[in-house]
Parts: structure tokens; sequence; C-alpha cells
């Protein structure tokens, strides 16, 4: 018997659609696929009745109208006088400003605390250990509105460095000579060019061609470090002997634009009182100061952990055998246990920068107009266009979001081991 | 060779040596201090920066709370107290107004002659939470966790005792439907059972409800949700939260695992929208949209509105750390499942959910732990959250214009106690539930 029965060609009977397996997936997502599509029909039948009871329309116009509203905290030009969208745009760059600088203070504080907690001083680990559990067990909100409290509420006004009329006697000074925290803002010393190369109108926004150039040069310098790294690792492969990098890639990468920086006579304006108020340096406005700590400390607490987790992750046997073979420390360090440990950080670091970014939204409790502000708030409050301000306010968080992870992920794939 | 060596040993020692206690520098304390504070130049620098920094704390801290005053009625009698005990330039806390005010932190604008229905709920909610949390307590107590959360409901909000009873008896329809047929037609039981329940609550419970409502009220007097504020807030959406986001997420997971396109494109969707938006944008939807998605004149409760999204927001975010679980289980428990004959639901009940749900429970505890300090979040939508809806009015009353600290401790030492409570509970659980040996 070589052939097996042939199989009884059955007819189709209704009740296989469920009690068959063959077509059951079938049918279940058909099922599912007409709830859904009868769901989203409701959902649009309703906003366009609901839509049309109120006499609205659903209409992106708005962006053009001019907003009539200030924002104090801005990196690019912006009035009165500008549009919407112009806020919009004003207000997603604030929040991209929170959200890297936040990133970048995050990781050191995070890097730093998730080693001391493993050092072997038991003073400064225990200290660790106490400043990771009181930041992660608390929300962020409390650390944000605290944080503003103690900039508002416990620093000086910026009159209280003006020095005594009578005695001349001077009560408080800068710190260092180069910053002061006063309830209003934080002064501190602006970066200036003397002759600056001028900014490209771009139509919806200007250029400032000075940061531009800056910028291109050290994307240059990392583009040539890359290929030194490349070509030295080349020389090892062939020779066995490794040449020197270290002052080649600090060279390629810094050299040009400190020249760059010195042919354009950039200097630094420290901040003087001159009336009331500090002028000359740069006055970073203390929602933003205590946003960008709160946040960072907070987030620094989750990735302190991270990186604990990380390293012990690396098992003991890894640094001996390492050691085993004639590595020294710092080349362990680097060739053994970072690139098992990070295949392990990086993953939970990805979502806690995302985290972060989105924490960022908790701005409105101190007043920093980034995107939720604007285009959420005061936008949508003189406009009462709220279908499309929240939707747009989602995307855009959404694009943000979407960008950064894969920008990660990218990196994530780099750094990942390569198994077979 | 033996010549030489009878020479070198000339002395050889027949007693022992009387013991002697170590060296000063190698035990007790003073060894303790080298090993662990002092054991090299780095760990020396590192012990003195944080001595330093502890100085630096606690000299502007000892102090304040030591000059604290507990009995004062306005922050200006606190602050004449303390100027009177320790002199004009002393700081000092002034719990006070904790002490004072206490009642509006826990219950919001709950009316005070009903603050025993809270507390009941919160003691109940302990009662049916026993059988979930804790092997030893008896499995007959499931039953009352089955129905604590239409009665915690009650509780809360008072009314009619028949609203909660009609939407139990929903369940209760579905689940007799479902035993009726699942002997012979498992499948079809399911969905006879959801397509009574769902034509209860939409058809029949209304009228049901008002015809016993006027054969006998049963009601107990009503609370508004606007009166609800601070911790009874907080604890509600934050348990409700959880109890429907761990179902929710569960599902969500299995369907981005499961074969079916439509099935995981749907949850894959779902999941990364919700995790790339803030939940600050959700909460929006919440309370400005939600009345364009729905039939025209329908107006439900705003705490209602909240849960869902905030239910929605933690289940996308429950269905990542699940699926991370299902990806860690070896591919031969999903073989091993099918070889015995089991089918989809009853191989993930048996043999893929306990396991996978084991290895995801610090990332589900974490899960909560944040949804439970994001509920501080609804003072953005107009609901009072203890920390800075509750602490905003009692400082808008003139007694105590211009407390700052005080407030902001109480309640975060609070939220430190539950969320330390909650990671710790799971490292008790997954201790527990190891049973690899390593």
């Amino acid at each position: 018997m070589a052939h097996a029965v042939e199989r009884p060609k059955d007819t189709f009977r209704l009740s296989m659609l469920i009690y068959d397996t063959r077509y059951r997936s079938l049918t279940i997502q058909v099922i599912v696929f007409l709830l859904v599509m009868a769901g989203a029909a409701w959902l649009v039948d309703n906003i366009i009745r609901n839509l049309s009871a109120l006499g609205k329309d659903f209409d992106f116009g708005f962006l053009g109208v001019r907003a009539g509203y200030d924002i104090a905290q801005r990196l690019i030009p912006y009035s009165q006088n500008s549009t919407h969208a112009m806020a919009l745009l004003v207000g997603l760059m604030n929040t991209l400003l929170v959200a890297v600088l936040g990133c970048i203070m995050a990781t050191i504080v995070g890097v730093m605390v998730g080693v001391l907690r493993l050092s072997s001083n038991w003073l400064v680990a225990r200290l660790m250990t106490v400043y990771v559990e009181i930041f992660r067990n608390v929300p962020v909100l409390l650390w944000i509105l605290l944080i503003y409290t103690v900039f508002t509420e416990a620093s000086p006004a910026p009159n209280a460095f003006r020095p005594d009329p009578q005695t001349g006697e001077v009560t408080k000074t800068l710190f260092l000579g180069l910053f002061a925290i006063t309830n209003r803002y934080t002064a501190i010393p602006n970066l200036q060019f003397e002759q600056g190369l001028g900014s490209l109108d771009l139509g919806l926004f200007s250029l400032n061609l000075t940061f531009a150039a800056v910028v291109v040069l050290l994307a240059i310098g990392l583009y040539v470090r890359s290929r030194i790294i490349r070509h030295a690792t080349a020389v090892q492969h062939a020779t066995g002997k490794r040449p020197q990098t270290w002052w080649k890639s600090l060279l390629v990468v810094f050299l040009p634009t400190i020249l760059l920086c010195i042919a354009l006579g950039a200097h630094f304006d420290l901040p003087v009182l001159r009336g009331f108020n500090f002028v000359e340096g740069l006055n970073v406005s203390n929602s933003l100061m205590a946003l960008w700590l709160a946040l960072s400390l907070y987030t620094g607490a989750f990735i302190a952990e991270i990186v604990r987790a990380g390293i012990l992750a690396v098992s003991q046997g890894q640094s001996e055998a390492a050691f085993a073979l004639g590595l020294r420390p710092r080349r362990t360090m680097n060739l053994v246990i970072l690139p098992q440990a990070l295949r392990v950080i990086i993953p939970p670091l990805i979502s806690q920068y995302l985290n972060l970014m989105k924490n960022s939204s908790l701005a409105i409790a101190v007043g920093y107009l980034d995107l939720r502000g604007t285009l959420g708030g005061i936008t949508l409050n003189q406009t009462g266009r709220e279908l499309e301000c929240v939707l747009l306010m989602m995307l855009i968080y959404l694009a943000i979001s979407l960008v950064i992870s894969s920008g990660m992920n990218v990196y994530n794939s780099r750094v990942k081991l390569k198994e077979r | 060779m033996s010549d030489t060596d009878a020479q070198s040993v000339f002395f050889m020692r027949d007693t022992m040596l009387p013991q002697v206690p170590p060296p000063a520098g190698q035990s007790g304390p003073v060894r303790w201090l080298r090993e662990n504070l002092f054991s090299g130049w780095f760990n020396t620098i590192l012990t003195i920066c944080g001595l330093i920094a502890l100085y630096f704390l606690l000299r502007g801290l000892l102090p304040w709370f030591a000059h604290s005053v507990w009995t004062a009625d306005t922050l200006s009698e606190c602050r004449q107290i303390i100027a009177a005990k320790w002199g004009p330039d002393a700081t000092g806390a002034c719990f006070a107004v904790v002490r004072e005010r206490w009642t509006q932190w826990l219950f919001g604008f709950y009316p005070r002659h009903l603050y025993w229905r809270p507390v009941l709920t919160l003691v109940l909610m302990f009662v049916a939470m026993a059988p979930v949390l804790f092997p030893g307590v008896p499995r007959k107590l499931m039953i009352f966790s089955a129905i604590y959360p239409f009665l915690g409901f009650w509780l809360l909000w008072g009314g009619s005792a028949w609203v909660p009873l009609g939407g139990m008896a929903g369940f209760v329809l579905g689940y007799i439907a479902w035993r009726v047929l699942r002997e012979n037609r498992p499948l079809v039981g399911i969905l006879v059972a959801v397509v009574i329940a769902l034509l209860w609550w939409l058809l029949l419970a209304g009228p049901v409800i008002d015809l016993f409502r006027s054969i006998a009220p049963l009601a107990i007097e009503s609370v508004r949700s606007d009166r609800f504020g601070g911790f009874v807030l907080s604890l509600t959406i934050g348990v409700a939260a959880i109890a429907i986001s761990l179902p929710l997420g569960i599902a969500l997971a299995l369907g981005r695992q499961s074969d079916m396109f439509l099935i995981k494109t749907l949850s894959v969707g779902f999941i990364e929208f919700i995790r790339g938006v803030p939940l600050i944008t959700l909460l929006f939807t919440a309370s400005l949209l939600l009345n364009y998605f729905l039939p025209p004149g329908t107006n439900f409760d705003i705490i209602l509105r909240v849960i869902i999204m905030v239910s929605l927001f933690a289940a996308a975010y429950i269905a990542e750390v699940i699926r991370g679980g299902l990806a860690a289980l070896p591919r031969g428990q999903y073989e091993a499942a099918d070889s015995l004959g089991l089918d989809y639901f009853q191989a993930q009940r048996l043999i893929v959910l306990p396991q996978a749900l084991k290895i995801s429970i610090p990332g589900i505890v974490s899960v909560f732990i944040g949804l439970f300090k994001d509920t501080t979040l609804v003072i953005f939508v107009g609901l009072l959250d203890p920390l800075k809806g509750i602490t905003d009015a009692v400082r808008a009353s003139i007694d105590w214009k211009g407390i700052y600290w005080e407030p902001y401790i109480f309640v975060g030492s609070i939220f430190f106690l539950f969320c330390f409570g909650m990671s710790r509970y799971s490292m008790y659980l997954e201790r527990r539930l190891k049973r690899d040996h390593r």
C-alpha cells in the first residue's frame, strides 16, 4: 500500500468556515475587517454629524492665520504677527530642544550613577541607591514642579546681584563669574561671533549660516575620523600593529571648527547686570531649566538601572577570559565587556529616550511653550479647532517617536553582536 | 643533599603559638572602613565627595525638619512659632498644613460624612485582590473578586444599586449562554454569549433597570464625579486602569504574535500609535474629542473617559512587555503544546501564557507603577489630582498661601510608599515563581 487513501472530496458546508482550520483564520479576518470598517464608518459619521451640528468644518487653513501671541523662549525668529504654523514650529523646536538636552544630561547622569551603584565604595553605592529609588518612585510631575519652585522661590531676584548703593558691598556674585541663577531666569554666557556669516532666507524660516557651517565642518571631521579608524584597522589586520589614531582624530574633528570659530571672532559674552536685568549674556527661562533638570534627573534614575543591569549581565568569565588572553583592562572594556553590555542596554535606553521626549509635554505645568503649549494650548483655544489641533499634535509626536526609534534601532543593529 | 638539609634545619617548633587577636588595622570597624571606603586613592576621593554632599544636604534639611511645626492654623502662625522657638532666622517645616488638610489630599471634595465609602472600597479591594495575589487564600473568594468592580463602582459613585447590578447581569447572561453551549459548540457558544451580553446592555438593560428602580430604589446617596479628588481619584483611576489594561494587553500581545495578517497589522498599528504619543494628548482626546467621536447628545462621565484612555495607554505598554515574554519562550514549548493536540486557546492558557507572564512580571509591575504615577496628569483635563490639583486648592486659601515644600513632600512620600511597595512585591513574586535552578 504505497499510496495513501485519496481523501474523499468533501462538499463545502457553511459550518466549515468556523470548524475547519483551513478556513477559520480567513473567516475571523473577514469578520474583524467588517467590524473595523463598520466601527470606522460609525466614527466618521459621528464626526461629520457632530461637526455640522456645531457649524464647524475640518480645515487646516487656520495654520496660515496670524497667531497674535508671544512666545518668550524661541530658537527661531517669531513675533505676534507670525502665523499659527510658525507658532507650531517654535513649539516643535522647543520640544526638541528640551528633549535633546534632556537625553544628553540623562545619559551622563544615568551612566555615572549606574556605574557608581556598582562601585565597591559602600557610602557612594548607598547614596546612589537612595537617589535612584527616590526619583523612580515619585511622579515626574512632582520633580518638575519642585525644581521649578526651587528656582522661582528659593533663588534671589536679579536685583540682589547689585552692589549695595550705600556701602558698595557686593552680597551676591555670579557663580564662577559666569552664571547667575535668579528667580526669573538663569543668566549664562552667550556665544557670539564678531563677523557671522549672516543667514539665508528659506521662505518659511531663515537658516543661520554660521551655525550651519560649524555643523557641516563637524560632520566632515567625523566622517574623516571614521575613515582614519577604518584605515588603522586595515593596517592592524595587515601588519598586526595598530597605528596611533587618537591625536589624528582630535585634529580632524576639532581643529577646523576651532579655526573657523577663531576666524569668525567667536567669544563669550558674560552676563552683566544693567538696570533691573542681566544683559549681554543669554537669559534662559526658569521653566526650561526646571523642565530640563527634572526630566534628566528622573530619566537618569531609570537609565542608571538599565546601565547597571547591562553591566551585571556580562558574566565574570568574560573579563577573566579576556585577561587570560592577555588583553589589558582598557581593551577588555572596549572589546569584550562594552559590546556585550551595550547589546543589553540599547533597547531599553531607546524607550527611555522616547519616554523623556513624551514627558516633555508636561512643560505645560511650568508654562514652557512647547508643541503641547502652542499648538495644543493657545492655538487650540484661540481657534477652537480641537479636532485638527489634537490630531496634528498626535501626528507630530508620533513622527518624532518613529524617527527616534528607527534611528536608534539602526544604531542598535550595528552594535548588536553578530550571531551565526 | 640530606647532609645540607640536616644542617639548614636547626629549629623546629614543637608547641602551638597562643592565639592573638588580629592587628588593629585588620579587624573590626577599621578594617571595614579600609575595605569599603578607603581601599584606594579613587575610592577615597569618592568617599570624601560623598561625605561632602551628604553634609550639605543634611545641613540644609535637618534643621528644617527638626524645627517642624505640627499644630497651627495658618502659615504665618507657623512662622511665628518657629521664630519664637528657634530664633528669627531659623527655618522650619510647617507640617501643620498636612495635619489640618490631610483629608482633602486623601478624599478631595468627597462629602465628609461619606468618607467611609472610599475607605470601605479600599479595604474590600484588598480582600478582592487577596485570592489573585497570594496562593494561600481560599479560591472561593474569587467570586467576590468578580463582583468587586461593580460593588466598588456602587460604593464610590452611589446611586441606585440596580445600575451596577444591570451591568453585572450582562456578564452573567453571557456566562450562562456560554456554559449551556460549551459542550457541543464551543465557538458558537462564545459568539452567542457576546451577542447576548451586548443585546442586554444596549437594548434591555435600560428599561429593566428603570423598572426595578421604580419598584425598589435600593439607592444610597450619589456623589458626582467633580467631587472626586486626591488619592481617591488617583487610586480609582489607577486600579481600574490596571484591571482593564492587563487582559487587554495580553490580547494585544497575542494579536501581535498572530499568524493572521489583519489581526497582526491592527495590533501593531494600535500599539505603535499609542506608544508614540504622550499620555497628555490621549487625555486631551478624552476630554475634548470624545464628544466628536460619539453620537450627538451622548455625554458620559469624565473620570470614566480618563480611565478608558489610561487603560488603552497602559495596555499598549503591557502588550510590549508580554511580547518580550512570549519571544523568550523556547520554540519547543509551542510545538509541545501542538503535539499534545491542544487547540490555540488551550495551548495559550495552559502552556504559553503561564510561562510568558511569569517572565514578564517585573516589566508588567513597572508599567503599573508608571501608570499609577501618570494618574497625576489628570490635572491637565481639569480633575483634581493630589499633586497639583489639591495642592493648588489648599494653597489658594488665604491661610496657607505661600506654602510650597510641605505639600510636595507629603504627596511625594505617599506616592513613594505605593510605588516602592509595588516594586518590592514584584521582587517577591519573581522569587516565588522562580522554578529554574540557577
